[in-house]
């Protein structure tokens, strides 16, 4: 079913300078599902999302997404279309500036009209969705440790309520259990809020918590598509090394 | 993007319990509408709210009616048919603790005290910090200068060329146009009384004792101060303060210390610069507008004005650069790990370096007069 497709990559093409990052990519990503990306460090997993969300300009191809084509967009329609999704940076991007719940209600006070005494409480909910105290709202960035400022970046992410979700390394840099947590809280908030998520990632245990389908990026394009099962089968030195090497191995108890 | 529905909502009390049938799309977008009518509900009965009508909802609407279901009587809940509507507020009860009140900001005698206290402790603590980093500071570059082969000569010339020939143009160009100020007050002050050639005093007197070096550090407070606050602080955010301490180096030694020994042997370098031309302003001023030949002008200074004064201005610039570079490396090194403290510390910084470079002078005034120099 077409409507399914939330977001449709043909023929992606991206550089910067006469360094290609991407050639002749394709990729759909279905509603409702979790899609982990992963590849070599370099092959473009972030380019990918940035390409995606529109902050790196494709040199050709076409990305559609919730099936509208980005470029084709006006800036009303444009913004419009922003408020339907959330991104989570690498290291958070929260702004230093501003306490945890200021940083959540950014979002909220900009797209909405929502009174300041309802948006503190939306903006403490999320933050409580997110996995952080209470007590944490007050806080700014500087006095979070790195992953309390990931679930806080999380909780930015999901201020308006997005239909798709954009997660670039969100395990990277946590301590095992702490990036446990953060699968299982992925994971939840998916199935609450029938969330697509769109995950970059390196961690195979994320892989194996969260994701629904796997796509590999490699060689400038999409090697392989599919669920973890359909990939250790598949034929490819560098898939085969990630899902049968020593990490992989030890994730998939085989 | 589809249309959506304005929501709304209707309490329909009967017997023993109390019914809110809820309509339309329950978005982030939309709730704003509700938000209000919903916080003032109140019912003597168990409520239940029907969602058979509800629209789309998301984790705010569904925030909202949890929110309202908490306030209720015990044994409210949710009825009706609808996709995720239960599912959503079941999970957003489930994070919704309810929330401690905030603390009611006391006002009045109390709070004035207790800030009045806060701003006391804050100056002593400052000023006992500035007093343990002016001792530290001292005994490392004194240590470094007993040991010169241990200074950083590279560093030490490139922040001399930096902080010192480059701030050169600015400086000379500044204390030109205010000899040139300086020279015109005079004379027409002076013109009532016939006493134009006096100008020459004037000139050589607040040139060679406080503006030269007045404005030099007034710059270096400007210019320098805040560059040092940045650098140091960007590194201190970066954490590269701390893999130098790691590694074995000292920041003291390596950051604080050589910008100290730059400044000390600049500051006089620039003050001179800037004495020379502020009294090139004033030649110019005499020559064009007071009929004062430039020779006449250089022959008078010479006679009427001692050579001490001289030694007096150039005496206090290694005191001013000492004292700004100290104040731009202690900010520097107090920047924590945001970006707006960085900001806040290059503001403190310059603040403090205008401030210390001004009262110092002041008091230097003080002290010379007592001394009677």
């Amino acid at each position: 079913m077409t409507d399914d497709i939330i977001i449709r990559i043909r023929d992606l093409k991206t550089a910067y300078g006469s360094h290609t990052v991407h050639e002749h990519l394709d990729l759909d990503i279905r509603r409702g599902e979790i899609i982990g990306v992963i590849g070599p460090s370099g092959c473009g997993k972030s380019v990918l999302l940035r390409a995606i969300t529109g902050l790196k300009e494709m040199a050709a191809g076409s990305i559609e997404v919730f099936g509208r084509r980005l470029e084709t967009l006006d800036e009303h329609e444009r913004s419009d279309l922003e408020q339907r999704w959330g991104v989570m940076f690498q290291d958070g991007a929260l702004f230093s500036n501003l306490t945890v719940r200021e940083n959540v209600e950014v979002p909220i006070k900009e797209h909405t009209e929502i009174a300041p005494m309802l948006r503190h409480e939306l903006a403490d909910m999320k933050i409580r969705m997110a996995g952080l105290g209470a007590d944490a709202s007050p806080k700014y960035p500087s006095d979070l440790s790195g992953g309390m400022r990931k679930r806080a970046a999380l909780a930015r992410a999901l201020a308006l309520d997005p239909e798709l979700l954009f997660l670039d390394e969100p395990t990277a840099g946590l301590d095992p259990i702490t990036a446990e947590g953060f699968d299982a809280l992925i994971r939840s908030l998916q199935q609450a809020l029938g969330l697509t998520v769109f995950l970059v990632t390196h961690d195979v245990d994320t892989l194996y918590a969260t994701c629904d389908r796997i796509a590999v990026l490699g060689e400038k394009h999409v090697l392989a598509v599919g669920t973890i099962d359909e990939l250790r089968a598949f034929d490819h030195p560098w898939v085969q090394d990630y899902f049968c090497g020593p990490r992989g191995r030890a994730a998939t108890g085989h | 993007m589809s249309v959506t529905t304005s929501p709304g909502f209707a309490l329909e009390e009967s017997g023993e319990r109390s019914t809110l049938r809820v309509t339309g799309d329950w978005t982030v977008m939309t709730i704003n509408t509700m938000d209000d009518g919903l916080r003032n509900l109140r019912t003597s009965f168990p409520l239940q709210i029907d969602v058979t009508s509800l629209g789309r909802i998301d984790t705010a609407g569904a925030f909202l009616m949890d929110r309202t279901l908490r306030a209720a009587p015990e044994g409210s809940g949710v009825i009706g048919e609808h996709d995720v509507a239960r599912r959503l507020i079941e999970q957003v009860h489930a994070v919704s603790d309810p929330v401690p009140p905030l603390r009611a900001p006391d006002h009045g005698f109390t709070a004035l005290l207790e800030r009045t206290g806060r701003g006391f402790m804050g100056v002593m603590s400052e000023t006992w910090s500035t007093l343990a980093f002016l001792g530290e500071s001292l005994t490392v570059t004194l240590r470094l200068l007993m040991n010169p082969w241990k200074l950083r000569w590279t560093s030490i010339v490139a922040v001399m060329e930096e902080a010192g020939l480059d701030a050169m143009p600015i400086i000379a160009f500044l204390s030109f146009f205010v000899g040139m100020v300086v020279a015109y007050i005079g004379a027409t002050t002076l013109s009532e009384f016939d006493l134009e050639i006096y100008t020459v005093e004037l000139i050589g007197y607040s040139m060679l004792r406080e503006f030269g070096v007045v404005l030099t550090g007034i710059v270096l407070a400007g210019r320098t101060n805040s560059s040092f606050t940045a650098q140091i602080g960007t590194m201190k955010m970066r954490q590269e303060i701390d893999a130098m301490q790691t590694l074995g180096l000292k920041p003291m030694d390596i950051l604080v210390a050589p910008r100290i020994i730059a400044l000390l042997l600049m500051t006089p370098a620039l003050t001179f610069v800037a004495t020379i031309a502020g009294i090139a302003g004033g030649v110019v001023v005499g020559w064009s507008s007071l009929d004062i030949n430039p020779g006449v002008f250089l022959d008078r200074l010479q006679a009427s004005v001692p050579l001490e004064h001289f030694w007096v201005g150039l005496s206090k610039a290694p005191i001013f650069g000492f004292v700004v570079t100290l104040i731009a490396c202690r900010q520097g090194l107090s920047v924590g790990g945001s970006v707006q403290s960085l900001g806040k510390a290059t503001t403190t910084s310059v603040v403090q370096g205008l401030f210390a470079v001004i009262v110092l002078d002041a008091l230097f005034a003080i002290l010379y007069m007592k001394l009677g120099i």
